[in-house]
C-alpha cells in the first residue's frame, strides 16, 4: 500500500531510506541538507526502531560514523552541504577505497545561487573523482524512490552511492507516493573481503586496481537505470542532455511534451550509449544541468572538435547562479528562435519603489552586544583585524557592525586569526560561534596553544547551531573545559553573558585580553533569541 | 485547474503558514502541489519569497515561470511590488497594506501604496488590523489567506478545514483565532 504525503525533497529522502531498512543517519547541518537528519529525528519508526540520528561534529566525523555502521552490513546515510563535503573528502574519497558493506548513501546538498553559502561548487565532480556512481534526484517522489533504490545500488556495487540534491529539490514540497510498510533493517554481518578496509598501500594497490574495473559494471547499472530516460522527439535540430532537477525546467518550457530528443541523466558515471543513442538522433547537444558544467564539458572534451554542443560554456545558459524555467527557456529560444514568443514571456517593468532587505541579525541575539563591545573595544587600537567564521555572527560583517574582515570556512577564524598574528598582526580577534568552534575550532586552537600565539579567540556562544534552525551544538556546557584541556592558561581564559547590560564589562575585558602578548579565549554566552522563544512557548 | 502563487513577506512574518494551510487542503482534494521555500541565512529579517503552484495536471518546475504567475499574496506592500515582475498580465496581487520598516532606507509608504493601487488587479487589506479586531494580531497571515481566498480556485470551506486540521494541535483557541481571521480577511476583501 501507498501513501500520499506532502514531503520537501530533504524529507522525501529520509524518508525513502527509514522505509528502505535504514540502522543509522549521521550529519552536521548545513543548509539546504538540515532538514534530512531531523526528518529521521522525528519520525514515529526511526524512533520505535532507535535509529541512529543524534548529530555529529562535523561532516567528516560524521561520514566515518556511517562508514562503520555500513562496516557492519548496516544501511547507513550520511548527509550535509556541499561545502562539508569538502570537511569529509578524506573518508568520502577512501570509502570508495575501502567500499561498502552495508548500504551507504553520502548525501550531498549543493546550493548554486549560493542562498546560504560561501561557492558554487558542484558535488557530482568529488564523485567522479573518487570513482563512486551518483544519483541525482529530479523530484521529490525520485529523491523518496532513490534512498532504497541507491542502497542496493550500494550493496550490489559494495560502494557508497553518492546522491546529489540541489536547494531547489531540498527545499521544495511536493505530493509523494510513499510505502506504508519500512523494510527491516539488515543484520549485523561483516565484509567479505576484510583486506579492503585496511588501506595500507599493499591492500590498496590491489583494492585500487579493482576500483577502476568495477567503474564498467558502475556504467552499466546506469545504462540500465530507470532514471536515466531517453525521450525521442520530433525535432531533430538539437537533443538536450538535462540532469537530476534541470529537467524539469525543460519539460516546463513544453507542457504537451518536449518537441526535442532528450536524455533526462539522473544516475552516474553517465551512461555512454544512451549518450551515443541521442547524438545519433540529432545535430546538435544542449545540456542543462543544474551546477558547474560537467557533463558538458566531457561531452565537449579538450578540442572540441566533435559533435556541436551548447550549454554554459558558451553562453546559452547562465554560468552562474541556478537555473531557472527561464534561463532555460532563453537557451532553448537561442537555439530555436521560432518558438520565442511562445517560450519567452514578455517582460514586465519593475517596481519602482523597491529596496533591497539583507538579512540581519535579530532583534535581541547576543551576537549583537559581543559586536557592540567588540566594535567599542577594538576603537583604541590603530589597526585591527578581526577574523570571522561560518554563522549566524557573519552577517556582523553588514552595517551596522562592519566588524569583520574575513569570513572562509568553518573554523577559518582561529587559524587565519593565528596566522596573522604570526606575520606581525596586533591585534588578531578571532570570532567564532560555538557550533563552529566544536566543528573545526578545537584543532586550531590547540595550535595557537602550543606557541602561546598572541591572538585573541571570542568565541559567541548561543547554546545552540543558531543559522541552521537551532539544532543542538556539540559543544554546550563543554566549552570552558575543552579550551582548558587544550592548555589555554585559566589566566587568559574568560566567561561573561553577553547581555545588553553587560556592554561595558565585556568591552573592557575584550580591550585587557587585546593587549596581552598572548593566547586568551573568551566565552561570551546568550542563548540563541530564536531557541529562547522556542523554549518559552513549550514552558 | 492551475494555481500559482507567490508568497511574499520578511522573514518571520508567516507566510510559510499560509503555503502549509494551501498545501494540505491540495492534498486532500487530490491535486499536484509544488512549493519551493527558502531557509538559512535569507530568513533571518531578509526578504522572504515561495514559489506555490497547484494543478489537476503534474507540474514539472519547482519555480514558477517569470511573467506567468497568477498571484502574489504578500503579508507586506513594498514585498509585494518586488514580484510585479513576475505577474502574468491577468495576475492579481493580494497584499497588506502594513509596512514592514526594518531598513533605513525603506520608501515612502504612501509612494508604495500608490504605485500598488495603479496596478490593475490589487487586493489590499490592512491585515494586522483586521487580525486584531477580531482575533489577535498573529493571525494576520489568514486574514491575508482569506482575502486571497476568491482568487485560489479551492472552496474557502475547503481551507477552513484545512485551518482546522493544521492549526488543530495547538488548541482550539488558536483555531478559532486563525478562523476568525481569515473570515474577516475574507470579509474584507469582497
Amino acid at each position: 500500500m501507498k501513501t500520499r504525503k506532502l514531503l520537501l525533497g530533504d524529507e522525501a529522502l529520509a524518508l525513502g531510506a527509514i522505509n528502505g531498512g535504514l540502522s543509522g543517519a549521521y550529519a552536521y547541518p548545513g543548509t539546504p541538507s538540515t532538514e534530512i537528519l531531523e526528518y529521521v529525528q522525528a519520525n514515529p519508526v526511526a524512533r520505535e526502531r532507535g535509529l541512529h540520528s543524534h548529530w555529529s561534529s562535523n561532516e567528516k566525523t560524521a561520514v566515518e560514523e556511517a562508514l562503520g555502521m555500513s562496516f557492519c552490513g548496516k544501511r547507513a546515510i550520511v548527509s550535509m552541504k556541499h561545502v562539508g563535503l569538502n570537511v569529509a573528502a578524506d573518508p568520502f574519497v577512501n570509502s570508495a577505497m575501502t567500499g561498502a558493506n552495508g548500504g551507504l548513501l553520502v548525501i550531498s546538498a549543493d546550493d548554486p545561487s549560493m542562498h546560504s553559502s560561501q561557492n558554487e561548487q558542484d558535488s557530482r565532480f568529488y564523485a567522479r573523482f573518487a570513482i563512486m556512481p551518483v544519483l541525482e534526484p529530479s523530484d521529490q517522489q525520485e529523491a523518496y524512490d532513490m534512498a532504497r533504490y541507491g542502497f542496493e545500488l550500494s550493496e550490489r556495487l559494495h560502494i557508497p552511492v553518492m546522491v546529489r540534491l540541489v536547494t531547489r529539490l531540498s527545499h521544495s514540497r511536493a505530493v509523494v507516493e510513499v510505502d506504508d510498510e519500512p523494510l527491516a533493517e539488515n543484520v549485523l554481518s561483516y565484509p567479505d573481503n576484510a583486506r579492503q578496509w585496511v588501506l595500507m598501500p599493499g591492500n590498496s594497490r590491489v583494492r585500487y586496481r579493482q576500483l577502476l574495473a568495477d567503474r564498467d559494471a558502475m556504467r552499466d547499472e546506469a545504462e540500465r537505470s530507470p532514471f536515466n530516460v531517453l525521450t525521442p522527439g520530433t525535432d531533430r535540430r538539437i537533443g538536450i542532455i538535462a540532469s537530476g532537477i534541470a529537467a524539469n525546467y525543460v519539460n516546463e518550457c513544453f507542457p504537451g511534451g518536449c518537441p526535442f530528443p532528450m536524455l533526462k541523466v539522473s544516475q552516474y558515471p553517465l551512461p555512454k550509449k544512451k549518450i551515443a543513442e541521442l547524438a545519433e538522433m540529432c545535430d546538435a547537444i544542449l545540456v542543462v544541468e543544474e551546477g558547474q558544467p560537467m557533463i558538458e564539458d566531457m561531452m565537449r572534451g579538450l578540442l572540441d572538435r566533435g559533435l556541436t554542443i551548447y550549454g554554459k560554456l558558451d553562453g546559452y545558459l547562465p554560468a552562474t547562479g541556478e537555473l531557472s524555467p527561464d534561463s532555460v527557456a532563453a537557451g532553448i529560444a537561442a537555439l530555436a528562435p521560432e518558438m520565442k514568443e511562445s517560450l519567452v514571456a514578455p517582460e514586465n517593468a519593475p517596481a519602482k519603489n523597491v529596496v533591497a532587505r539583507p538579512p540581519a541579525l535579530c532583534q535581541g541575539c547576543g551576537h549583537r552586544d559581543v559586536y557592540a563591545a567588540l566594535n567599542a573595544a577594538l576603537g583604541q587600537f590603530e589597526s585591527p583585524k578581526v577574523f570571522g567564521d561560518i554563522g549566524c555572527y557573519t552577517l556582523g560583517w553588514l552595517a551596522p557592525f562592519n566588524a569583520i574582515d574575513t569570513c572562509v570556512d568553518m573554523g577559518a577564524s582561529i587559524t587565519m586569526a593565528k596566522g596573522a598574528a604570526d606575520a606581525g598582526q596586533r591585534p588578531a580577534v578571532s570570532i567564532i560561534g560555538d557550533s563552529t568552534f566544536t566543528h573545526s575550532g578545537m584543532t586550531g586552537l590547540l595550535d595557537a596553544v602550543n606557541e602561546n600565539t598572541p591572538m585573541t579567540v571570542i568565541i559567541s556562544d548561543n547554546l545552540t547551531t543558531g543559522m541552521t534552525g537551532g539544532q543542538d551544538s556539540q559543544g554546550t556546557g563543554k566549552l570552558e573545559e575543552i579550551c582548558l584541556g587544550l592548555g589555554v592558561d585559566p589566566e587568559h581564559m574568560h566567561t561573561i553573558d553577553s547581555l545588553p547590560r553587560k556592554v561595558e564589562e565585556m568591552q573592557a575585558m575584550f580591550a585587557a585580553e587585546f593587549a596581552y602578548e598572548g593566547l586568551s579565549v573568551i566565552v561570551a554566552r546568550r542563548e540563541c533569541i530564536q531557541t529562547a522563544r522556542r523554549h518559552a512557548k513549550k514552558k | 485547474m492551475k494555481t500559482d502563487i507567490i508568497l511574499a513577506g520578511v522573514g518571520g512574518q508567516g507566510i510559510l503558514s499560509i503555503a502549509t494551510i494551501l498545501g494540505h487542503a491540495a492534498l486532500r482534494d487530490n491535486l499536484y502541489l509544488k512549493q519551493a521555500e527558502v531557509h538559512g541565512m535569507s530568513q533571518r529579517g531578509g526578504d522572504v519569497m515561495s514559489c506555490l503552484r497547484i494543478s489537476s495536471d503534474p507540474i514539472a518546475s519547482d519555480l514558477i515561470p517569470r511573467g506567468k504567475a497568477d498571484m502574489v499574496i504578500s503579508l507586506e506592500p513594498m514585498e509585494a511590488l518586488r514580484y510585479v515582475e513576475q505577474l502574468a498580465p491577468t495576475g492579481r496581487i493580494i497584499t497588506s497594506s502594513e509596512p514592514f520598516v526594518n531598513i533605513p532606507n525603506y520608501p515612502e509608504h504612501a509612494e508604495v501604496m500608490a504605485e500598488l493601487n495603479a496596478l490593475p488587479n490589487v487586493t489590499v487589506i490592512a491585515a494586522e488590523e483586521i487580525a486584531k479586531s477580531v482575533a489577535t494580531p498573529r493571525s494576520s497571515n489568514m486574514a491575508l489567506l482569506g482575502a486571497a481566498a476568491p482568487y485560489l480556485g479551492l472552496p474557502a470551506e475547503m481551507l477552513e478545514d484545512s485551518i482546522r486540521a493544521v492549526f488543530g494541535a495547538k488548541g482550539e483557541k488558536i483555531v478559532n483565532d486563525n478562523l476568525a481571521a481569515f473570515r474577516a480577511g475574507l470579509a474584507a476583501a469582497r
